[in-house]
């Protein structure tokens, strides 16, 4: 169920603007990728365009290739609600669908893609996406309560519970623990840990400690200066960026002399 | 040593008039302007005491707070009586209203006013069963053709309108709020006429004046609402890969649904006490017509208008089917504002803490 993905020259434009320029790279399977980089610099547009979620924003479109296993994403007839069926996707804010209980949540993506559930059906895939996402435990006993009378973290662990229930290749998350605690962000990381056994993973973080903790491989992204497009300035094994990166501006970064 | 509280110098504590001064100082000031009634306006005059007497009472406190609080506090109370005096002055025109009309209205609210129509009336007796039939049969008919469209015409603005179309709506949608009732009732009786033959007169019309006005109300609400949902459960549905359609059915709209139906509740109860665009469109008959689409039907505040306008014989029994009519509309209305809370608090979404 995981899956390679290319990019190769990509672009990014809103509108006019350049958003990000010439990124390629490779993002491998069963492992956990690191986007990091200064605020605006084009990693979170870049990480949206894995799944076609920047198409959300008017005027927004792509040049380049983005393959998952081969496929390209941005083919002629390819339809973004397939691409994203298959790359799940985590937000910077928990989002779990208000008008819903915590266990309608889970099976939120099967529930609105119409696909017909059993009673028993519904209840082993909401079981299984809770203990996926390590909630099972302290929501079992009240699934049909509200998805907001959760805590902060819980409800994101709900939302990535949600994200795997759909089984998607690849998950990206983006920014998911800068609006949690400590302990929230230590059982997400846990999380990424344990789901990287199954999963392509795809984090964007601020944080640049997370991104030594959970990931393999890291990409840094930079921005010459304001209204100037990102760009991927060097993507390698985590340790290696950390300790001996080939970029100047990555040990800048990385260090704490900027950004 | 034991740490002692001395009463006499605690800084924080400033001059307080007592809590009732302001009542006594009202109930002073009217009691004068009560007496002075007679000198000012030769004998007692309601108004002009209470304006006097008010008047007198924001003065005297204003003065005695100044000298006794100072200026903050002095300020402070002139602001909030300000702020009272306008609201009970907001509050006498509509508790007048409602008491004069349950007043006039009751003595007629009885069972025969809702089994009987006007046929063959002429003085004592007779009922608005064919208005209140007329009033349910056209604003029904005036929701189920405004509610779709002005659903479907707040979606397309807020989830799919860009562009020059988009904009164009949004400024049709509101000169259409700004449409005198009037010449939505001309706009239908005109469009009768061409589609079947001219004067056509029937409660369909009626309905079509009503959507007239009820449309863009819907639109505004509903737009407003849509866009209050947040941008992101509509990304986490996309991103679960929900097409767009799917999104909005189930996603933005059960998310916003509570406010919608209060909304379009408000909107019928906005236009089931429109008088004129009906008396063009519906016209007026003293008999029960239970088919909207041929003949002139009765509503509520036409019957009102009627029954005033054109009494009979004996004009005070006309004058209290009036009142008892006007006591109905009321209630309908009341009664749908409440059907329209009670849903939104049934659909409200939960939040479990």
């Amino acid at each position: 169920m995981s899956k390679r993905i290319e990019v190769k020259d990509l672009n990014v434009y809103y509108g006019k603007f350049k958003a990000v320029e010439d990124a390629t790279m490779v993002i491998e399977p069963r492992a956990v990728t690191a986007f990091i980089g200064p605020s605006g610099c084009g990693k979170s547009t870049f990480l949206r365009t894995l799944n076609r979620m920047h198409e959300v924003i008017p005027g927004a479109y792509v040049e380049g290739k983005v393959l998952l296993d081969g496929a390209d994403l941005y083919g002629a007839d390819v339809d973004p609600v397939l691409v994203r069926r298959q790359v799940g996707m985590v937000f910077q804010r928990p989002n779990p669908f208000p008008t819903m209980s915590i266990g309608d949540n889970v099976i939120a993506g099967m529930r609105l893609n119409n696909k017909r559930l059993g009673k028993a059906e519904a209840d082993a895939i909401i079981e299984s996406s809770l203990r996926g996402a390590n909630l099972w435990e302290e929501v079992k006993n009240r699934l049909d309560k509200p998805g907001s009378s959760l805590s902060g973290g819980q409800q994101q662990r709900l939302c990535i519970a949600r994200a795997i229930a759909m089984q998607p290749d690849v998950l990206l998350m983006d920014e998911p623990c800068s609006a949690l605690d400590p302990i929230s962000t230590l059982a997400i990381e846990d999380l990424i840990q344990q789901l990287k056994e199954s999963y392509t993973i795809v984090i964007v973080t601020h944080n640049m400690q997370q991104a030594a903790r959970v990931s393999d491989t890291t990409a840094f992204f930079n921005i010459a200066g304001t209204g100037s497009p990102g760009r991927l300035i060097e993507v390698g094994p985590t340790e290696k960026i950390f300790s001996t990166p080939d970029d100047q501006a990555t040990e800048d970064y990385i260090t704490g002399r900027f950004g | 040593m034991s740490i002692q509280t001395s009463p006499a110098v605690n800084h924080l504590t400033a001059n307080q008039l007592p809590r009732w001064t302001p009542w006594a100082v009202l109930g002073g000031c009217l009691l004068v302007a009560a007496a002075l009634s007679g000198p000012m306006f030769g004998g007692f005059n309601l108004a002009g005491v209470a304006f006097v007497g008010v008047l007198a009472f924001l003065v005297v406190m204003h003065v005695l707070a100044t000298v006794v609080e100072g200026r903050r506090k002095a300020t402070d109370r002139l602001l909030t009586h300000l702020v009272a005096g306008a609201f009970c002055l907001a509050l006498i025109p509509l508790v007048s209203l409602l008491f004069e009309t349950l007043a006039k209205g009751l003595p007629r609210f009885d069972v025969r006013f809702f089994t009987y129509s006007m046929r063959n009336v002429v003085s004592d007796g007779g009922g608005a069963i064919h208005a209140l039939y007329g009033t349910l049969y056209v604003a029904g008919f005036a929701s189920v053709v405004s509610i779709p469209i002005g659903l479907m015409t707040a979606i397309y603005l807020a989830e799919y309108g860009r562009g020059p179309l988009a904009k164009a709506i949004t400024f049709f949608v509101d000169v259409m709020t700004g449409i005198p009732s009037i010449v939505a009732g001309l706009f239908a009786y005109a469009l009768m006429s061409v589609l079947f033959g001219p004067g056509t007169i029937m409660g369909f019309s009626g309905s079509i004046a009503l959507s007239v006005l009820m449309i863009p109300v819907i639109v505004r609400s509903v737009e407003e609402l849509l866009r209050l949902v947040p941008n992101e459960l509509r990304e986490a549905a996309y991103a679960l890969g929900v097409p767009k359609w799917r999104t909005i059915v189930q996603v933005v709209l059960p998310t916003a649904i509570s406010g919608i139906v209060s909304g379009i509740i408000l909107s019928i109860a906005r236009i089931i006490g429109e008088t004129a665009p009906l008396m063009i469109a519906a016209g007026f008959t003293a008999s029960l017509n239970n088919n909207p689409f041929a003949n002139p039907m009765m509503t509520l505040p036409v019957f009102v208008y009627d029954q005033y306008a054109y009494p009979g014989v004996e004009r005070e029994f006309f004058d209290q089917r009036a009142w008892t009519g006007a006591l109905t509309l009321i209630l309908l209305v009341m009664l749908l504002n409440l059907i329209g809370r009670l849903i939104a608090s049934r659909f409200a979404p939960k939040t479990g803490r």
